[in-house]
């Protein structure tokens, strides 16, 4: 397996243990088992519906998903006892499949709220516009954006690429140590993905780490990942190296669902 | 109709007797009330007779029931009209008081001291609000500006009261309107003369023996050529008042070129979590526009009361004048808020503006009622209406009535109106980035008042803001 010299060395930072989960009273969820160590990039792929970003919203613990078996823990404390937002000020971040519009709120408030939710939870003091605004130009440059974006309402007129390089932004300016993208590669044109992908790979650190929902292999050209999952009917039926995330791309996701091939 | 007229005709049960000196008028609605209102009040016969007027039109009129709102059947004869100026029983600390209220005041950010005031705890010299006021008071005297009670003021300068009182409102304009009119003791009377701009935001805060909330509450404000005055009505304290039903006019009169602006926070109490007990706020709100290239801008911000019933308008008379209506209005609970405006245009080159924002959480009930009417001489008026509703879970509701009735073929009217839903979505979205529940409601309903709050003066926009947010407290989980 690539990369698994460093993975001994991490902490634990995510361990699902036989996860099933149901949304609106059918299970999608089906026994999911993952590990994650800090410092590594782990990759889940998978067909349509597998229940992917499933596994993200429980992550965040979105109310239309129940937990019925199993357990999660994040740096090794109950993660599914925590409400959302404690999940987030402990450093948990989701980068939504569809981020969600917010009319009537600027980017650069809404943004400057959670940094400070965050930060009050942390017992460090609560940062004043102007001191936020020169800690955003930084983060600004690293996705490429100026500043106009700032003084536009959360995701509201967004292009879908532009949404997703919103997502982007909050995850480099929040600095979680688990990150979670769901499909933030769909959508976006060559530059932009690469963009994304600079910037993922910018923020990586040995004391964090990164889940990436992706369909598409081309985002793995710019991201290592330590290891590739597939999710298939709410499991995951096989994990590999980055080979694998390549051998799904041209053969598809047939070979894999077969009974057979999971056994 | 009869059965009003009935209760009101029938012989005063409580043997009725005169005492000029006693300080409650027994329950009941009668001319010998309102006779001893007057004398009470001091007031010259010409006042008299205009309330007996009003009286005697009233019993010919009966309580509306168009609007979307519910309540029980109001009993006119066991509400008491006359109420010398009341003392609350002064209690020693704060300790005395309603912890409920304390708390309140606290998220409120209100200094202990005014919270004692507030509360009704004697306060010491500290806080000496009779000395603020009449600095208050010398400042616009000097630039001859009269602020004043309302029965002063039908004492002090009749000619101006004889003049205006009723030129906006007359007195048998509603049911509710003619009930005030016979029977108000207080309210506040602005003027202010030609061609100056009142140094001041004028607030019933700052005037002399101004009492919490009058049941009957009647404001007049002429604002001659040229003048400017910001008028604010209200308080962010939530008003525990043993007064159910509050029938208040407001009559605002601009002159050539003359600017008013008057803003409301109201924030009385909304009864509890079943509905009970809360304020019934039917009020007659009416601006006109008499003079050219004058205006008149209201700026509500409404979170209390059980009812909510008002649609403060502007009559648009004045060729170039211009109406604007700026509105926010909260239920949440069993409340329920039938408001809006009325524009109506008159003169050439007329312009109003709306712009209503409803707020709908629990139970609430929430319905905008607005109407534009452009007039056969109004030539090229215009108008732009925004009606944006807000929902906060799918027990409570919202509903707009936008009626418009244009006679003129120049006219352009513009609508534009949106419902959203603070959806599961958003607030786990802001959850997500570490928000609470509360925060992020508070963060999502704020932009969206946020073209209200612009319009308000800066305290008062920052108390809008906090106290949108303690009357949503708990709405979502
Ligand atoms: N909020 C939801 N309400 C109803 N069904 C849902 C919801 N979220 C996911 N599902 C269902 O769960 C299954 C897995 O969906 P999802 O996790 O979005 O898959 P993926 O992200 O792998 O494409 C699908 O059948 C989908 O319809
Ligand atoms: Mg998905």
């Amino acid at each position: 397996m690539t990369g698994k010299g460093k993975r001994e060395t991490g902490n634990m930072l995510l361990q699902i243990q036989n996860l099933h989960a149901t949304v609106e009273g059918r299970e999608v969820l089906r026994g999911v088992d993952l590990v994650v160590r800090t410092g590594e990039v782990h990759a889940i792929m998978g067909p349509n519906g597998s229940g992917k970003s499933t596994l993200a919203q429980v992550l965040g613990g979105h109310p239309a998903y129940t937990v019925t078996v199993g357990s999660v823990l994040y740096e090794g404390k109950d993660l599914l006892a925590l409400k959302p937002e404690e999940r987030a000020r402990e450093g948990v971040f989701l980068a939504f499949q569809y981020p969600v519009a917010i009319r009537g709120i600027t980017n650069a408030y809404f943004l400057r709220s959670a940094v400070n939710a965050i930060r009050k939870h942390r017992g460090e003091e609560e940062l004043g516009p102007v001191e936020f605004m020169d800690a955003l130009e930084e983060k600004l440059k690293l996705i490429g954006w100026d500043d106009s974006y700032l003084n536009r309402p959360v995701n509201d007129g967004f292009s879908g690429g532009e949404k997703k390089r919103n997502e982007i932004l909050q995850l480099a300016v929040l600095e979680p140590k688990l990150a979670i993208l769901d499909e933030t590669d769909s959508g976006l044109d060559i530059d932009a993905l690469k963009t994304v992908a600079q910037t993922v790979e910018k923020l990586r650190r040995p004391d964090n780490a990164t889940v990436l929902v992706t369909h598409y292999y081309r985002i793995l050209t710019h991201i290592q990942p330590d290891v590739v999952h597939v999710l298939s009917a709410g499991r995951i039926v096989k994990s590999g190296g980055k080979e694998l995330a390549l051998e799904l791309e041209e053969r598809g996701y047939d070979w894999i669902r077969e009974p057979a091939t999971v056994a | 109709m009869t059965s009003i007229e009935a209760q009101v005709l029938q012989p005063y049960k409580y043997g009725f007797v005169t005492d000029i000196d006693s300080d409650v008028v027994p329950p009941g609605l009668s001319e010998d009330v309102i006779r001893l209102i007057s004398t009470k009040k001091g007031e010259p016969a010409w006042m008299l007779e205009w309330r007996l007027k009003a009286y005697r039109n009233w019993l010919k009129m009966a309580e509306p029931h168009w609007s979307n709102v519910k309540y029980g059947p109001i009993d006119y004869q066991a509400i008491s009209y006359y109420a010398a100026p009341k003392q609350r029983p002064a209690l020693e600390s704060l300790e005395q008081v309603d912890p409920k209220l304390l708390e309140t005041f606290e998220k409120l950010g209100i200094p202990i001291e005014e919270r004692k005031r507030l509360a009704g705890v004697a306060v010491d010299a500290v806080f000496d609000s009779v000395s603020v006021a009449t600095t208050f008071r010398e400042t616009l005297a000097k630039q001859g500006i009269i602020f004043c009670a309302i029965s002063e003021a039908i004492r002090e300068h009749p000619e101006l009261v004889q003049q205006y009182l009723g030129s906006v409102v007359p007195h048998n304009d509603n049911f509710f309107a003619a009930l005030n009119s016979a029977v108000f003791t207080d309210g506040s009377f602005a003027y202010i003369p030609k061609g100056v701009r009142c140094p001041l935001e004028l607030s019933t805060y700052f005037r002399i023996n101004a009492s919490s909330t009058g049941q009957f509450e009647r404001t007049l404000i002429i604002a001659d050529a040229g003048s400017y005055v910001s008028y604010l009505e209200g308080c962010s304290a939530p008003v525990r008042d043993e007064n159910q039903l509050h029938a208040a006019v407001v009559e605002l009169v601009a002159l050539d070129a003359a600017t008013i602006k008057y803003s409301t926070i109201q924030n009385w109490y909304p009864g509890d979590e079943a509905g009970r007990g809360g304020i019934y706020n039917f009020v007659t709100k009416r601006g006109a526009c008499r003079g050219k290239n004058s205006k008149i801008s209201w700026t509500q911000v409404e979170t209390g009361s059980a009812i909510t019933w008002k649609y403060p308008g502007c009559i648009l008379q004045g060729d170039n004048s211009i109406g604007e209506f700026y509105s926010v209005a909260v239920t949440n609970q069993r409340q329920q808020a039938d408001t809006g405006t009325k524009m109506i245009h008159m003169g050439k080159n007329t312009r109003s503006t709306i712009v209503s924002k409803g707020i709908s959480a629990g139970h609430g009930q929430n319905t905008y009622r607005g109407l534009v009417k452009i007039l056969k001489g109004a030539e090229h008026a215009r108008n732009y209406s925004q009606c944006d509703s807000m929902l906060i879970g799918d027990q409570c509701g919202a509903h707009t009535f936008p009626y418009i009735d244009v006679r003129n073929s120049t006219a352009i009217m513009e609508h534009e109106a949106s419902t959203s839903k603070i959806g599961e979505d958003q607030i786990f979205y802001a959850k997500q980035r570490g928000l609470s529940a509360e925060d992020a409601v508070s963060m999502i309903v704020n932009g969206f008042c946020k073209e209200v709050f612009k319009e308000l003066p800066m305290e008062f926009a920052v108390e809008a803001q906090r106290l949108l947010g303690i009357s949503l407290e708990g709405s979502v989980g």
